[in-house]
This record gives structure tokens, C-alpha cells and sequence, in this order.
């Protein structure tokens, strides 16, 4: 079968590679028809996360139909339904995912030996994201393995098209989730750092859990647009002090709720002198993030209020204001996504015509042209906010 | 399949697809010339860190030992943005310094220089170094042009508007 590999640095390729099998009974197989690149998919692309290998297939964004069921998953999948594969991949048994803290599923990390000397304990396996989640193969290819299949799938119905339910498989329910850890009340603005499509997801999140004020902050006008589009207040960080914009939009006071939509790689700029010095201590293999969007939500966050961190960080950072975040009472609140903790629900507004995240994808392609759209999607070219990619 | 590609297989699980045969990369021209410039810099650094002397004896500039101990550590802090992400910081940099060594190099070139074939060699490699680093920085300047803004705000991604949208989900569930 196709499938978009990763050989290092900046280097994805379009490799033919062996067809997945089933290994376990709870295993399935799926056909793959549409799949995404994801911001994080990017880091990889950059090689900022350690332990992924030359061979290592791409993609945590994958619909597609069963064509291969293990015997111990049959009761719950039947060969042609179509599902959405989660990110996250969970055995609905453990204590993590009992609690509903799927993405920290105790058993579905085949390489937790690895995992817990990194991580202290292991967190889930996940799809296509290094081999300190598992080494999972990825489903930015024809066919995918599926483990715990029986309990990794969302089901969708014929009659809603691949475009409006794919998105549940990740940045759907990591913006969701990033606006549910701030508990939002009426009356509360929320201020969210990078209007890549988690930033996006994460906006309207915000303004369908009641927020009175969403403000939407970047500096890529096509980005400022889609947010404004869904009523966020915009601010360009490369025109306007975010702080004191920040600061009037809350009678001085700050936004309640700060969403950290960005992660590792915050953008670097003359402008903001600590996003130089991070880029040049991660080049020299001394700081694995850019925290500058970090710093900057808790300098602006009213005191008292929460920090909601979705963006993926891959190890140490530097220069963190820690002693401003506890003088000032900030709740932290930060997560991969327990995907299926809000799947169901989020099915159910796509029905109901709540919200249809497939406003996002800017870009469809062929799985063969995938190397040319991570370039595309890297380089932020011909306004691409989202590619979708069909095998 | 390349050796690192079958290496790493001995670390994948069992079951795990392997690559038969490998397709289009998203590695552009211009990004393996830097790739290749940039561990040309790291290399050329260290030697002319290490060993600053030999390097001098053989091109003539005895007594400037210091001048290219400095050029050392210049290519090595060239070398390393050039292997990042940021390779255009490190190209720049790098062909900045290449008019710093065509303008050393050149002086040596005099007739009262009995290393002067070597001079000139080396005057000739610094050129053709040169010219590589040109076509890799405007190779990954293009890359980078971002073409067409397009303006996005008729998708709301919410079909009843964005007032009837505001608080929906605390109102009533789906």
C-alpha cells in the first residue's frame, strides 16, 4: 500500500510499504478515505520530538470503512461501517480510561518500558507519534491497524459526509477540550494564542460554551479572518502590543481564560526578543520549546484565572514565570485529548448542525501529493490552514 | 530503502508495515545542498579551530593563525542554523562569510606568495562554495514565498450564526 513515511528532517516521502494484518483479537483494519495533517504532525516534520525512526509511517487524523475485524472486537465493529479513528488510542479498561483520561490509557502503549524512564509513567499510545507513545504505524496511508479496535473508533452514519466528522479524530475535540478546561461562565473572555485549526476549533468552542468575549490572536490574515468570521475580536500580534490590547478589552484587567493553542513552536520575531533566544538554545540542542506564547499567557491572564494548554510541548523550556503564575492563584490545566470523553456529544452537534468543523480544511489533495502538502502546510502557502488528504 | 530505513526496522514491532520501495520526498534541491553546506561548515570549523597552524602553513598566511581560529568558530555558528529548520539565517550567514575568505584569500594571491597555487585552489573552492550557497538560499527563500492571501471570513463553521451559536451548548444539550 501508499503511505506518507518519515525518513528525518524535513523529509516525508510517498513510499510504498506492506500491508498492515491483524496481530490481536482486538484488532481491525480499516480502508483509510480521508485523512489530515495536523499541526503536530509538523514537529515531527521538524524532527522536535525525539524517538521517531526512518520508516515510521505519518498521521493521528484518519476515517475510513472496516475491512478486516479481529475476533475479540466483532461484537463491536462490523466489516463496511464507517468510523473516525481517534488519535488516542485506549482499552476502555484501566483505571485512566475508566476515569475517562483516555489519552493516559494505561495499557495501550506497547512501549511504556521506553515511556515511563522519559515520561516517569507512560502516557496512551498514540497513532503516527514516535515510538515513546507506542511507535504505532500512522494513518496517513491506504490502510490502517487499528489495536483496541474495539473500543478506538467513533462510528458515524452513511449520511454524513467524510469532511464533517473526520475532524473528531482530533482537532475537534482538543479545541473542545481546551475551552471545557476553562470552564467558562457568561461574562468570561477568552483570549486564544495561534489561529491554526486547533486555535479555530478551540474559538468556537469557546463562543458555543457561552463566552462573552473570544479574542483570536496571530498574525496570518487569512487566519484573523476565519477566526473573526465566527465572531472572535482579533488581535495581530505583529501590529498591535497584545497586552494592551488584552487590557482593553477588560477594563485592564486581563482575560479569565487564556487558551495555549501554539505549543513548541511559538513564531520567532525581532519583536519578541525571548522567541530568538529560545530558537537559538533549541538549535543547539539546549531547550527543546519556544514557550514565548507560555510566558506571555501568564503575564496577561487576570489573576485568579486558568491557563488552558493544548498545544503540544515536546520536552524542557526555559525562562518560565513560574513565581508570576503562583503569586497571581493561575489554574493550569493542560492535556492531550481524551478524545472519546467528548466524541459523542460533539457527533451529536455536528448532527444538530451546531457546528461543522469541516470550515477549516483549505486544501484536499492525493495521498501521493502529501510531501509537497507538508511543504505547503509548513510554509503557511496559498492561505493553507488545513489539508485533507484522500487515498 | 535506504540503511537508516532497514536499520530502524529492527526496532519496530513485528506486525508493522515495512517500506518496500520509496516514493517522492518532500526534500526540495535547495534543502539537500544546505544540508550538504551546512555539515561542510561544521567540518571546515573544527579543522580550522584544531589546527589553525597547518591550515596556514599550506595557504600562505602564516601568522594569521588567530584570524582563522575566528573563522572557525564563525562557520560552526554558521553551520549549525544552516542544519535547522531556519537554514535561510544560516545561508545568509554563511555567504556573508564567504565574502570575508574571497577578501583574506585574495592578498594571497600575490606573486611574492610561495603557497600561492594553493591560495588560488582554495580561492577557487570558496567561489564554487559560494555559488552553491546562492542557489540554496534562493532556493528556500521561494519555498517560502507564501503566494495568495485569501480572506476566510465567510466560514463561520457554525450554521445558525454566530449569535444564535454564542452559549448554545450551555443552554441545552445536542
Amino acid at each position: 500500500m501508499k503511505a506518507l513515511v518519515w525518513h528525518g528532517k524535513e523529509d516525508i516521502r510517498c513510499d510504498t510499504v506492506s500491508d498492515p494484518a491483524i496481530e490481536h483479537p482486538r484488532d481491525a483494519i480499516i480502508r483509510v478515505t480521508s485523512c489530515a495533517i495536523c499541526g503536530s504532525d509538523l514537529h515531527l516534520f521538524h524532527n522536535l520530538i525525539p524517538a521517531m525512526l526512518p520508516g515510521d509511517i505519518m498521521g493521528h487524523e484518519t476515517m475510513g470503512e472496516v475491512v478486516e475485524v479481529g475476533s475479540a472486537a466483532s461484537d463491536q465493529l462490523k466489516k463496511g461501517e464507517r468510523v473516525v479513528i481517534p488519535f488516542t488510542i485506549w482499552c476502555g479498561e484501566c483505571s485512566q480510561c475508566r476515569n475517562g483520561n483516555h489519552s493516559l490509557c494505561e495499557r495501550s502503549n506497547r512501549k511504556k518500558e521506553l515511556a515511563d524512564k522519559m515520561f516517569g509513567h507512560a502516557t496512551g499510545g498514540l497513532f503516527g507519534y514516535t515510538h515513546l507513545t507506542g511507535g504505532y504505524p500512522g494513518g496517513q496511508a491506504e490502510y490502517l491497524r487499528v489495536p483496541f479496535a474495539d473500543t478506538t473508533h467513533i462510528k458515524v452514519p452513511d449520511g454524513i459526509p467524510d469532511e464533517k466528522v473526520l475532524l473528531l479524530s482530533d482537532i475537534l475535540p482538543t479545541g473542545w477540550q481546551a475551552a471545557q478546561q476553562c470552564d467558562i461562565e457568561p461574562g468570561d473572555t477568552v483570549a486564544v494564542w495561534g489561529c491554526g485549526p486547533v486555535g479555530q476549533m478551540a474559538v468556537r468552542s469557546a463562543i458555543l460554551l457561552g463566552a462573552e468575549q473570544v479574542v483570536a490572536i496571530d498574525f496570518l490574515p487569512e487566519r484573523l479572518s476565519m477566526a473573526a468570521a465566527a465572531g472572535a475580536i482579533t488581535i495581530d500580534f505583529k501590529q498591535e502590543s497584545v497586552l494592551a490590547r488584552l487590557n482593553d478589552l477588560t477594563e485592564g484587567k486581563g482575560p479569565q481564560k487564556c487558551i495555549d493553542a501554539v505549543g513548541t513552536e511559538s513564531h520567532v520575531s525581532l519583536a519578541h526578543p525571548d522567541s530568538l533566544y529560545d530558537r537559538a538554545k533549541q538549535m543547539m540542542l539546549l531547550e527543546n520549546d519556544r514557550p514565548h506564547v507560555l510566558r506571555e499567557m501568564i503575564y496577561a491572564c487576570r489573576p485568579a484565572g486558568t491557563i488552558s494548554i493544548v498545544g503540544v510541548y515536546t520536552g524542557l523550556v526555559d525562562k518560565i514565570p513560574l513565581g508570576l503564575a503562583m503569586n497571581k492563584g493561575l489554574t493550569w490545566r493542560m492535556a492531550q485529548a481524551h478524545v472519546p470523553r467528548w466524541t459523542d456529544d460533539l457527533l451529536r452537534r455536528i448532527e444538530a448542525e451546531e457546528i461543522d468543523p469541516s470550515f477549516v480544511i483549505t486544501h484536499r489533495a492525493p495521498l501521493e501529493q502529501g510531501p509537497e502538502m507538508y511543504r505547503l502546510f509548513r510554509n503557511k502557502q496559498d492561505s493553507c490552514v488545513k489539508v485533507v488528504l484522500h487515498p | 530503502m535506504n540503511s537508516m530505513t532497514r536499520f530502524a526496522d529492527i526496532a519496530r514491532s513485528g506486525g508493522d508495515p515495512e517500506v518496500v520501495e520509496t516514493g517522492p520526498t518532500s526534500l526540495t534541491a535547495a534543502d539537500r545542498i544546505a544540508r550538504g553546506l551546512g555539515w561542510f561548515s561544521l567540518v571546515l570549523g573544527t579543522v580550522e579551530l584544531a589546527a589553525p597552524g597547518t591550515l596556514a602553513r599550506m595557504l600562505g598566511l602564516q601568522g594569521k593563525e588567530a584570524l582563522l581560529r575566528a573563522y572557525g568558530a564563525r562557520e560552526v555558528m554558521a553551520g549549525i542554523p544552516t542544519l535547522s529548520m531556519d537554514k535561510r539565517v544560516g545561508l545568509a550567514s554563511r555567504l556573508a562569510g564567504d565574502v570575508i575568505d574571497i577578501a583574506t584569500l585574495l592578498p594571497a594571491l600575490g606573486r611574492g606568495n610561495p603557497k600561492r597555487g594553493n591560495a588560488l585552489l582554495a580561492l577557487a573552492v570558496v567561489g564554487a562554495v559560494t555559488t552553491l550557497d546562492c542557489i540554496a538560499l534562493s532556493g528556500t527563500a521561494n519555498d517560502r514565498s507564501r503566494g495568495r492571501v485569501r480572506d476566510y471570513s465567510d466560514r463561520s463553521g457554525l450554521p445558525r450564526g454566530v449569535s444564535a451559536s454564542r452559549g448554545l451548548a450551555r443552554r441545552a444539550p445536542a
